[in-house]
């Protein structure tokens, strides 16, 4: 194998000014199960493919609570992840205490991405092996951010990370324009449709493979969820009824999701089959 | 290149045998793969503007910004790797705050400038660290009247009239010096801005980008702000017609 | 400069990373030793002080005044002392006590508007979170047995809330629709509660601007540390403003009856 001797240090740039071990953190990242988000004028929601290394393990966890009005779910190192997270809730208790207010979730991701560049420019670190996709509301709104190893961090309408991510990014590249007037169940139903992408041929999305993360007022289907809408992590029987609300794969999918009073648009139909990479 | 297998070329605190430093000659070539950003002094202010490429249509247009705000009125935007734009961004703050702690007043760019190249600096000496892959362009209307400077990863800062980092600089300079930096207004720089920015842009090579401009001066009571919006929208299209009559 | 890279490229303050999540566990200190810390004694009372400063709700917002005496004892030493101090966009602090610390309150405190502003993110510190970090800072100094010796009104405005609220040198805060520090707190607090009570939605600009200026004459005959100078501040949904230094009009005829205070006729 060739070997170049600018990758086994990330104090050394190539001679092109790249960053070879800044890159390969991303690669770790590309090495977790796939993580989706998504935004829409009232809600951002979280949906997360959960791993389990054989049938008498437990499923991985995938997603973390930072604070009432903030969550993350994460592809890579989970132990980075558990590092990282408790530094965010760390800040936001600070926030807390110290102003009384919740922390606006841009600055939260602000400060671990900076945290993040220290490693990409010290020798004896490394990078983190771990990417997160953070969902919260603040008094600007719903948001949903992108954090990735090399510390750089951005806001999007919706994003997939880990692997296979880019089939879902497909789908939601497709679709984005209409989340933003979207209804918290077909949000869902959007977000589980691309995480869906994500899948080997011969598996599907299960009520044990899959968790779903909200921030915003409840959907019909959940109950004593307070009105304020925090941060849920929802896994289990809770969501098989999302699962459900799911158009299968085989048959040809409507552009959106059907209003119930509306008819889908005939011969719209296969644009939504995606084929797996 | 001559550089590469010598093994000079792997360390900031190595030199070559002709006395380069390799390290940060390739932390520049980070600077020279980003998207063009320029800064303008004007006869009554500062303006920045950067050419920000959106890698995914999926991001969320005006945010994740380029330019940031350092002190009320201090400006600066950065060419290279966006995470280190954001490091030096929070150490130029701290060093704003620090001035201000200590000589309880605003502090004159030239100073900020100086202190930032120091740090930038003690980044090349050392082989536990790397270089910094950006160029700072700083701007900031001060007790001495606008000014503008440019931060290198070497860590040498000099003050401008005009001044272009990036992927675009070659041309955005020739584009600059044709103006009358001396005698143009704030209001006409953002005009200019916008169109050279337009102009420096690779349609062919590159992907999507977005336009992110702000401003210092009198119109701003000598804050840093982002252009607003109706004269941003004004210089953007007026920027795009320019550009059909250039090709 | 720092010259030790270990140091670099994270914040100054170690309050960002309690637990030290950065890897490298020790860090060689840089900084400037204290040879004499241990005999260092702590502030055991205030020396130029500022007297009372009132403040009501009314129906556009809060109203704060404060006259423009810092006192050196019982001398009146400082004549045009400003004691109100606006923060940000919607808030404006009153503050009697140690004028010293109090101006360097305001320094923190536009040092903390300050990174807000820089944050460009649209986010703001309102009158709320602005008490509330007064009252962390001033909590946190009375802990480590040096206090900063203000009794400080908040008022503030934001989002078509009003807010009015106290802290002082012990952290202690509260909350009222009229507020007074100070020898007011004695004198000036009764009359502003029965105007201001149940009226702070009626209340017009021009009546709670009577109440002021009647309470602060009532203080300016009573309190041997006031002067018949002071600001009064508004702040509204149109943002803060403190107004020029009014005079107060006082009348003294009764005094010349009061053996010690006019020529003595025996």
């Amino acid at each position: 194998m060739f070997r170049n001797t600018y990758d086994s240090d990330n104090t050394v740039f190539s001679p092109q000014g790249r960053l070879h071990q800044v890159e390969y953190a991303l690669e770790a990242v590309k090495q977790g199960s796939a993580a989706v988000g998504l935004r829409s004028k009232t809600h951002s929601i979280l949906l997360a493919l959960k791993r389990s290394t054989g049938e008498l393990a437990s499923y991985q966890q995938k997603m973390f609570r930072i604070d009432d009005h903030i969550g993350i779910a994460i592809a890579g190192l989970t132990s980075d992840a558990r590092v990282l997270s408790n530094f965010m809730r760390q800040q936001a208790m600070s926030s807390k205490m110290v102003f009384n207010r919740p922390v606006p979730v841009n600055r939260l991701v602000s400060a671990i991405a900076d945290k993040a560049q220290v490693n990409t420019q010290e020798y004896g670190r490394r990078p983190y092996g771990v990417g997160f996709l953070v969902i919260g509301q603040d008094q600007s709104g719903p948001h949903l951010y992108e954090f990735s190893p090399s510390g750089n961090s951005y806001e999007y309408y919706a994003m997939s990370i880990g692997a296979r991510s880019q089939s879902a990014k497909t789908y939601l590249e497709k679709h984005y324009e209409s989340f933003a007037d979207c209804s918290l169940e077909d949000l869902i139903r959007h977000g589980l449709h691309a995480l869906r992408e994500t899948l080997q041929q011969d598996k599907d999305l299960t009520v044990n493979n899959t968790s779903i993360g909200i921030v915003g007022s409840a959907s019909e289907h959940e109950k004593s969820v307070p009105p304020t809408g925090p941060f849920r992590i929802l896994e289990g029987d809770k969501i098989d009824v999302f699962l459900k609300s799911m158009v299968p794969k085989e048959v040809a999918e409507p552009v959106a999701p059907p209003p119930a009073d509306a008819p889908a648009a005939p011969g719209a139909g296969d644009e939504d089959v995606q084929m797996a990479e | 290149m001559t550089s590469i297998g010598t093994g000079y070329d792997l360390s900031a605190s190595t030199y070559s045998p002709d006395g380069r430093i390799f390290q940060v000659e390739y932390a520049n070539k980070a600077v020279e793969n980003s998207g063009t950003a320029i800064g303008i002094r004007c006869k009554d202010g500062i303006v920045l503007a950067v050419e920000k490429l959106v890698h995914s249509k999926l991001l969320v247009p005006g945010v994740n910004r380029r330019i940031q705000t350092i002190d009320k009125h201090i400006g600066l935007a950065t060419a290279g790797l966006q995470a280190d734009g954001r490091h030096i961004s929070n150490r130029a703050r701290d060093e704003a705050g620090n001035y201000r702690d200590t000589y309880r007043s605003p502090p004159p760019l030239k100073t900020l400038a100086g202190r930032l190249g120091l740090y930038v600096q003690a980044y090349t000496l050392y082989s536990s660290v790397r270089p910094f892959g950006i160029s700072t362009i700083l701007g900031a209307v001060d007790k001495y009247g606008p000014s503008l400077y440019v931060v290198e990863p070497s860590g040498v800062f000099f003050g401008y009239n005009g001044a272009a980092v990036g992927k675009g600089r070659q041309l955005a300079k020739t584009e600059l010096e044709k103006l009358k930096l001396s005698e143009i207004s704030t209001r006409e720089a953002v005009i200019e801005a916008a169109r050279i920015i337009y102009l420096v842009h690779d349609d062919a090579k590159e992907k999507e980008f977005e336009l992110e401009m702000s401003w210092i001066g009198d119109e701003t009571n000598g804050v840093h702000l982002p252009v607003p919006k109706e004269l941003f929208d004004e210089a953007e299209s007026k920027a795009k017609a320019a550009l059909e009559n250039f090709e | 400069m720092d010259h030790f890279p270990t140091n670099w490229g994270r914040p100054r303050n170690d309050a960002h990373d309690a637990y030290g999540t950065y890897p490298i566990a020790e860090r060689p200190y840089n900084g400037p030793k204290d040879s004499f810390s241990e005999g260092v004694q702590h502030t055991q009372q205030p020396i130029v002080t500022g007297t009372s400063v009132l403040a009501i709700k009314y129906k556009d917002g809060i109203m704060m005044a404060a006259d423009n005496l810092a006192s050196y004892g019982s001398l009146a030493r400082f004549k045009d002392v400003q004691r109100l101090h606006t923060v940000g966009n919607h808030t404006v602090i009153g503050a009697g006590g140690d004028m010293s610390d109090f101006q360097y309150i305001q320094n923190i405190l536009d040092e903390l508007i300050i990174d807000e502003f820089t944050a460009q993110d649209g986010h703001s510190l309102g009158p709320a979170e602005i008490h509330e970090y007064l009252a962390q800072v001033l909590y946190a100094r009375r802990s480590k047995m040096d206090p900063l010796w203000n009794s400080l009104l908040v008022g503030g405005f934001k989002d078509g809330k009003k807010f009015l609220a106290y802290v002082d040198l012990l952290g202690t805060t509260y909350s009222a629709s009229t507020l007074a520090t100070g020898y007011g707190a004695y004198i000036a607090q009764p009359l502003l509660r029965s105007a201001v009570e149940n009226n702070e939605d009626t209340l017009t600009e021009e009546a709670a601007r009577k109440i002021i200026e009647d309470s602060m004459r009532v203080l300016f005959y009573r309190d041997a540390r006031s002067i018949n100078k002071y600001q009064i501040a508004t702040i509204t949904a149109a943002g803060t403003s403190i107004s020029e230094s009014n005079h107060l009009e006082t009348s003294w005829d009764f005094a010349e009856g009061i053996r010690g205070y006019g020529a003595q006729t025996q």
